[in-house]
């Protein structure tokens, strides 16, 4: 049962697709399919794909203006109303702005409203710090009841967001800006809490989230060249954990990298670290944001400023392999 | 309510519920005094005479929905509530007790009847303004109707005017929001703390129809909301003038009853104003 990869993945030809596109898709999909599922903006229609779903289904689209306190709160209201809401602004501002009001009104008050953050992570690139959000993982993960969901690609994020349309809970999807490596294909599998083996390994786990696992599948061939046999995990749904193929995959290996573009304070690798120190203690390295902001540039760069980019992870875990016994029971 | 109350019959479930909250209140040990029982009256009006509502059946699909914003004073609509049969009387006394349905601020799940979980303030609008909206744009349902209230100090929160902005853009006219314009907020009073005024001028100038009443006047409340539904092209505020502690004596106007309950002794002096006051009612028809 091998997950099927694009077979044009590190050739000249590889697709490039933003995750936000894929969003788009998938919601107007969701919405053919059922006439419960609205949306609502916040003045970033086009900037978040909505405008799919906006032109096929006008009336089920709701304009709410730059105001991301109401758009989460109207949602809920909707959804008391039997709508199943779709919000989509900048993570920086939804999550970011209206933590608060997606507590209490949307996980307390469990009402299946989806949080759609676009703009998500170090892939804003130029827009500069204030754009690049890189805590909404952590924000979005405290929070019970809290579907979280950062897919890896743009043909995932299409699934994603149907998946969750249909979940009956409150969901957050986290979505890049620029256009990312295609990996995945129509045939791969998506669902909601399923972390997917995508290739085979002994002498490491290398678990990525979102568009780090692109990553991660470069960091293993690089790693594979120099003889280490890396198993790449990927895990799209943060919460909640496939807890039995990471542990499984962990087993194996008996080392684990974990990589997001996030925040690693809370974020998805502090979720795999609680998982391994509570069920099966050993050694773990995460890549991530290391307490700091980023910057304006050019994605590549701020990736390379980072030490995030999937040269350097090989280069990281090759070092850090050399180092670090493998952990068996 | 499928049979509506008479205005003297309507101010006498006031006092019963303004004696509820005393009562839980006091068995509480927490919580606020002040603004439950400066709305005693409206929710009154609202629970036995504005709200279409089916008590023995909290979900009927063509039912009012009145949602609360200012979370802190859901010991009013738990005494309205219960007066109106949606759970037994007795389970007042639980209110903010460990395994209680009558949770310290309101908590939609808990508690069948309640449409929403609020508690920080400024929330309630946008919610409310959301059904309506569904209701006026999407199901294409024009006989029912979406209450919200709102507590005076709320209004500062930003939350508020960006649903006031929105509600005002797409004429929500089914929505109708109340205003519980007590003057009071923890800190001490509304225009010390963070002015309102001009309140009426504020909601005007966002598109909404405004209505001022005495929020102690039963008719008037009823007539305010008659005219709210009659509006067919904006949404309507109403601001209600109402007496923070309205009832007994020693809580009215100050704003250190805001989030206090009553100890026994005070307690026992509230519920016998209230009994006296009960009397004046029956016997002056509080001037109707």
């Amino acid at each position: 049962m091998s997950y099927p990869l694009d077979p044009a993945l590190f050739s000249d030809d590889m697709k490039l697709d933003p995750t936000r596109a894929g969003f788009g898709r998938g919601l107007k999909a969701a919405g053919e399919a059922n006439e419960a599922i609205v949306a609502l903006c916040a003045d970033l229609t086009e900037s978040t794909q909505m405008h799919l779903f906006r032109d096929a289904f006008p009336k089920r689209f709701v304009e709410v203006g730059i105001a991301e306190q109401n758009l989460v709160t109207v949602a809920s209201g909707m959804a008391r109303a039997g709508k199943i809401p779709f919000t989509s602004s900048y993570a920086a501002f939804s999550p970011g702005r209206n933590w608060e009001q997606i507590r209490t009104t949307v996980t307390l008050n469990n009402q299946p409203v989806k949080i759609v953050g676009s703009h998500a992570g170090i892939y804003t690139g130029k827009d500069g710090a204030t754009h690049q959000m890189l805590e909404d993982i952590a924000l979005m993960r405290v929070l019970p009841r809290m579907v979280v969901v950062a897919p890896g690609d743009a043909i995932e994020a299409e699934k994603a967001t149907m998946a969750i349309a249909e979940n009956g809970q409150p969901s957050y999807i986290r979505l890049a800006r620029e256009k990312t490596p295609v990996f995945s294909m129509q045939e791969s599998p998506f669902e909601i809490g399923k972390a997917y083996i995508l290739k085979d390994g002994t002498d490491v786990s290398l678990m990525g989230t979102g568009t780090m696992t692109y990553q991660l599948l470069l960091a293993a061939k690089i790693l594979a060249e120099n003889g280490i046999n890396a198993e790449v995990v990927h895990v799209p749904t943060i919460k909640p954990l496939d807890e039995e193929t990471i542990l499984a995959s962990a087993k194996r290996t008996g080392r684990v990298i974990t990589a997001e573009e996030a925040q690693i304070a809370g974020g998805f690798g502090s979720a795999i670290a609680e998982l391994l120190s509570e069920k099966l203690p050993m050694p773990v390295k995460r890549f991530g944001v290391q307490d700091r902001f980023g910057e304006s540039g050019d994605p590549k760069e701020i990736f390379q400023s980072m030490g995030l980019t999937g040269e350097q992870i090989a280069e990281s875990v090759q070092v850090w392999c050399g180092e670090t016994h493998q952990y068996h029971q | 309510m499928e049979s509506r109350l008479t205005v003297p019959q309507i101010q006498q479930k006031a006092n019963d519920i303004r004696e509820d909250i005393i009562t839980m209140l006091e068995k509480a040990g927490s919580g606020h005094s002040a603004g439950p029982l400066g709305m005693a009256d409206i929710f009154a009006a609202l629970y036995f005479n504005i709200l279409n509502l089916r008590p023995s059946e909290p979900e009927w699909a063509d039912r009012d929905i009145f949602f609360l914003s200012n979370g802190h004073a859901v010991p009013v609509q738990y005494a309205a509530m219960a007066e109106a049969g949606f759970f037994p009387k007795d389970e007042l006394l639980t209110l903010r007790a460990f395994g209680s349905r009558l949770q310290g601020h309101p908590e939609r799940e808990k508690l069948p009847g309640l449409e929403n979980t609020s508690g920080p303030l400024g929330s309630g609008l946008s919610q409310a303004a959301g059904y309506a909206y569904t209701m006026q744009y999407i199901d294409d349902i024009k006989h029912r109707f979406v209450y919200v209230m709102m507590g005076d100090g709320e209004l500062n929160e930003g939350n508020i005017w960006e649903a006031a902005m929105f509600a005002g853009k797409y004429k929500l006219s089914q929505l109708i929001g109340f205003i519980d314009r007590n003057n009071i907020q923890i800190d001490g009073n509304t225009e010390d703390v963070m002015p309102l005024e001009d309140l009426k001028g504020k909601w005007e100038s966002f598109g909404w129809h405004v209505l001022e009443i005495d929020g102690h006047n039963i008719e008037s409340i009823i007539d305010a909301t008659s005219q709210a539904r009659a509006i067919t092209n904006r949404p309507t505020v109403i601001i209600a003038h109402t007496i923070p502690g309205k009832g007994v004596d020693f809580m009215e106007y100050d704003y250190k009853w805001h989030g206090m309950p009553p100890n026994s002794e005070q307690a026992k002096v509230a519920l016998e104003k209230l009994r006296t006051l009960d009397g004046k009612i029956t016997h002056e028809g509080a001037g109707v």
